[in-house]
């Protein structure tokens, strides 16, 4: 009762004309962010900051401005993906690997409307979540050290290879690169610069957003430039606009499931949405009955990277309130808002300040219902980007890119990284590699060398310490059973898959 | 069509600088972190205080730990006495460690700081230390068994307090010192409390949270004196152990200008850090008084810089 009690107060403070106005702004501005490649939720908070201080708003309508941005940014993400194939930010990405083949198939809004609900479903359970167990959830973070981190993220690299359903060695050979790139900066546990040549601006390793605009929008832009636009991506089918009851109903558990999974991910600071949103689609992957349509457009395929990103952006709440600890760069952004505005995440935040929380929580509910309210009629708005020529879409998309990549760290080096990046995810798609294993070897990489060398920093060298707690060994199972079960179970499935972009193909 | 071109049209706005004509702090890192904070508070208190007719503009340079800026404004901007940088104590311990590509720190002015974080050294509540003299012995008595986390790299502000302070106890074999580095202070706390690391090393507006939860217990805390609502917290000297590690909040402007510029910036930051608006945003922030200007700054600068050179050579960073 304490909790509905909290939340009515909540409510009280957060809904008044002017913050609703703020949560609908803010959630049309956030949709933009998230869609528009290079943008992510990160930049988008960082850029609004300053913005809402000149504004002059207090405290709780600048949250609920900022958090109405973080939602509609993690709702937008999908936007790009599915309609381009050039995912808006970096947990949309496991987005693109169903939603732009429905696009293709004709089903564009289909994919726009199930991964719309999708992102409602993870993101309200999730905000039901935070409030229900936020103070009992903070402890599980202590029970992750570097050795269970490490299990974790080597869990994650042993589902990799389902990806790139038609060939593991090149799904393989991409996580390899990705890992590689993972490499430059400088290394943590020693302080000295790797692969970095002297350039400053390589110091703190690939940012991979650069590398997701430059392998995917860029690369993009070379292939139009070579065929002339007649095989390009974009130009998908227009089918019909209805909300698709059936697949909604289909796709519930899926959603469901990548709620949950998203969630925990989340909770864990060092885990995060795009880890959230990568096992949620391995794990539906892995449950379902019809395995191989999975790549070339199976709706469940993109409930529940959906479901999984926004749970984990809900998720990643519980330990920046409770513990001050950023499970992921927005939310390192939301928690210098809130330390700007002079309200300390940490463990007394909740008794200390339960106004803050619990209007904070109001807004995020209040967003969830904007969003949903705003995206499902907006499908028809965003599938209408489809109608316009490709040849002037394109340069559009490229010069947003470029804008979005220079906003980053306000340098040219990026830019032209970025362009090395489209140079690289041309060359893989002319050898038919998946692109999406680079990044999330970018992405993952660093975390996992970082949690092995600390593990091997406090064992004093010992391996056995990887396997020291029942948390590591269980993650260490499932990491195993994830690597070896596909080899079996090959032989139950059907004949290889087709290549995942096949046009011709019309299945589910 | 028309969403993306608002949208890329609003995305140049909020992204690509406006061409400053007034003052500019530039803050080498994204919006959010220490130096952003320390570029705006100080704008913002330079327009109230009258000091410049027009809002500051605050440019966030991020990369290299500030070494993007740092150089930028030498290559760039070496005479323009319009621009200020913030800077910590990160800035001049990356510059003594040649994490500049070759940049020094007499390649800028340095104006001064008018705020310092004060280093501290916190265990798990039920941890077997209770003093800072018990984690030492400790530590001589076997230096495999104590682990240290810290918010920085191998080599960074955190990871050399514990050093300096060892040092100052007696202790030798700096490479023996087991140090995790984690991303920020209070993922190196949760480290800590969960029994990973045996002791965490930041400052302490950091961990005010936790200590005030009860989750940790500070055993001490690295500065002159005790600190101001947390009176109970034994600074390091008390404890035998010389050692004042403050993450200071300052400013550098760039090295070509003139004589009369940097007094003005001196003053700038003199009467910026008296004002009584400061002194709220310190108490709010954790921050404590640590204020040096001009000519002592410097001296404080090279003197703090041939330090971390002597710590970061005994743990092989440095040749």
């Amino acid at each position: 009762m304490d909790t509905l009690a909290n939340l009515a107060m909540g409510f009280s403070i957060a809904i008044t004309p002017f913050t609703l106005m703020l949560a609908v702004i803010g959630c049309f501005v956030g949709t933009i962010i998230g869609a528009l490649p290079g943008l992510g939720p990160s930049n988008g908070v960082a850029l609004l900051i300053p913005i809402s201080f000149s504004m002059g708003l207090d405290a709780i309508s600048a949250l609920v401005l900022l958090t109405s941005v973080y939602y509609g940014a993690m709702y937008g993400g999908r936007i790009s993906s599915i309609l381009l194939n050039i995912p808006g930010d970096e947990p949309a990405m496991m987005t693109t690997l169903d939603g732009y083949p429905m696009a293709r198939q004709g089903m564009a809004a289909e994919a726009l409307v199930v991964s719309g609900v999708a992102s409602f479903v993870g993101a309200l359970l999730a905000t039901i979540g935070l409030m229900i167990f936020a103070p009992y959830l903070a402890r599980v973070a202590y029970q992750f050290g570097p050795a269970e981190y490490f299990a974790l993220y080597v869990l994650a690299f042993c589902t990799l290879g389902g990806i790139g359903s038609s060939n593991q060695a090149k799904a393989a050979m991409a996580a390899a690169i990705g890992l590689g790139i993972a490499m430059i900066g400088m290394d943590k546990t020693t302080g000295m610069p790797r692969f970095t040549f002297g350039e400053l601006h390589l110091m703190d390793g690939v940012d991979f957003l650069v590398a997701i605009v430059g392998l995917f929008a860029v690369a993009e832009v070379f292939h139009f430039i070579e065929s002339h636009g007649k095989d390009s991506a974009i130009g998908v089918k227009l089918g019909k606009i209805l909300v698709p009851w059936r697949m909604l109903r289909q796709t519930s558990g899926a959603m469901l499931r990548g709620t949950g999974i998203g969630f925990v991910a989340g909770v864990l600071p060092g885990a995060g949405a795009s880890l959230g949103s990568f096992l949620a689609y391995m794990a539906e992957k892995s449950v379902a009955k019809d395995k191989h349509s999975f790549g070339k457009g199976n709706p469940k395929g993109v409930a529940a990277p959906e479901a999984g990103n926004n749970a984990a952006a809900g998720g990643a709440l519980v330990p920046m309130l409770t513990l001050g600890v950023p499970g992921s760069g927005t939310t390192a952004v939301l928690l210098a808002l809130l330390l700007t505005l002079n309200i300390t995440p940490g463990p007394l935040l909740f008794t200390e300040r339960p106004e803050v929380v619990w209007s904070l929580i109001a807004s995020l509910l209040i967003a969830n219902v904007v969003l949903l309210l705003m995206n499902v009629p907006m499908v028809k708005v965003f599938v209408k980007i489809l109608s316009v020529p490709a040849w002037v879409l394109l340069p559009g998309v490229t010069m947003i890119a470029f804008v979005g990549i220079y906003s980053l760290t306000g340098s040219s080096f990026d830019m032209l990284m970025m362009v090395g990046f489209g140079v690289l995810g041309y060359v893989m798609r002319k050898l038919d590699m998946p692109t999406v294993p680079v990044i999330l070897g970018i992405l993952l990489g660093n975390a996992m060398e970082d949690n092995l060398r600390r593990a091997m920093v406090l064992s004093n060298g010992d391996w056995w310490y990887l396997l020291s707690s029942p948390i590591a060994v269980g993650l260490w199972i499932a990491a195993i059973l994830g690597f070896v079960a596909p080899i079996f179970l090959r032989r139950l499935l059907k004949k290889p898959a087709l290549p995942a972009t096949d046009p011709t193909l019309n299945e589910d | 069509m028309k969403n993306w071109t608002r949208a890329a049209a609003a995305a140049l706005m909020m992204s690509v600088a406006v061409p400053a004509t007034a003052a500019e702090c530039i803050a080498p890192a994204n919006p959010g972190g220490g130096w952003d904070f320390t570029c705006r508070q100080i704008g913002r208190l330079m327009t109230e205080l009258g000091i410049v007719p027009n809002m500051v503009q605050v440019t966030n340079l991020a990369g290299a730990g500030g070494g993007v800026a740092f150089t930028q404004v030498v290559s760039k901007r070496s005479s323009d006495p319009e621009v200020f940088v913030a800077a910590s104590s990160a800035t001049t311990t990356r510059l003594a460690q040649n994490a500049f590509a070759g940049a020094t720190a007499d390649q800028v002015r340095w104006v001064g700081s008018i705020g310092g974080d004060p280093g501290v050294i916190v265990v798990a509540k039920d941890s077997p230390y209770q003093n800072l003299t018990d984690l030492i012995e400790a530590v001589k008595a076997d230096p495999s068994s104590v682990a240290f986390a810290g918010g920085s790299a191998v080599g960074g502000f955190d990871h050399l307090k514990v050093l300096m302070m060892l040092d100052k106890a007696g202790f030798e074999d700096m490479r023996a010192v087991k140090y995790i580095g984690l991303d920020g202070g209070a993922d190196a706390i949760t480290q800590t409390v969960g029994g990973f690391a045996h002791a965490m090393t930041g400052d302490l507006s950091e961990i005010t949270g936790f200590i005030k939860s009860g989750d940790v217990r500070p055993i001490a805390v690295l500065s002159e004196e005790r600190v101001a609502g947390f009176e109970d917290v034994p600074t390091a000297k008390e404890q035998g152990v010389d050692t004042v590690a403050m993450n200071w909040r300052g400013i550098y402007v760039p090295k070509d200008i003139s004589d009369a510029d940097y007094q003005k910036w001196v003053d700038t930051l003199k009467q910026v850090g008296e004002s009584e608006q400061w002194q709220a945003v310190m108490e709010e922030n954790g921050l404590e008084p640590y204020m040096i200007l001009g000519d002592d700054f410097q001296t404080f600068v090279d003197a703090n810089i041939a330090e971390i050179q002597e710590v970061s050579r005994e743990i092989g960073l440095l040749q």
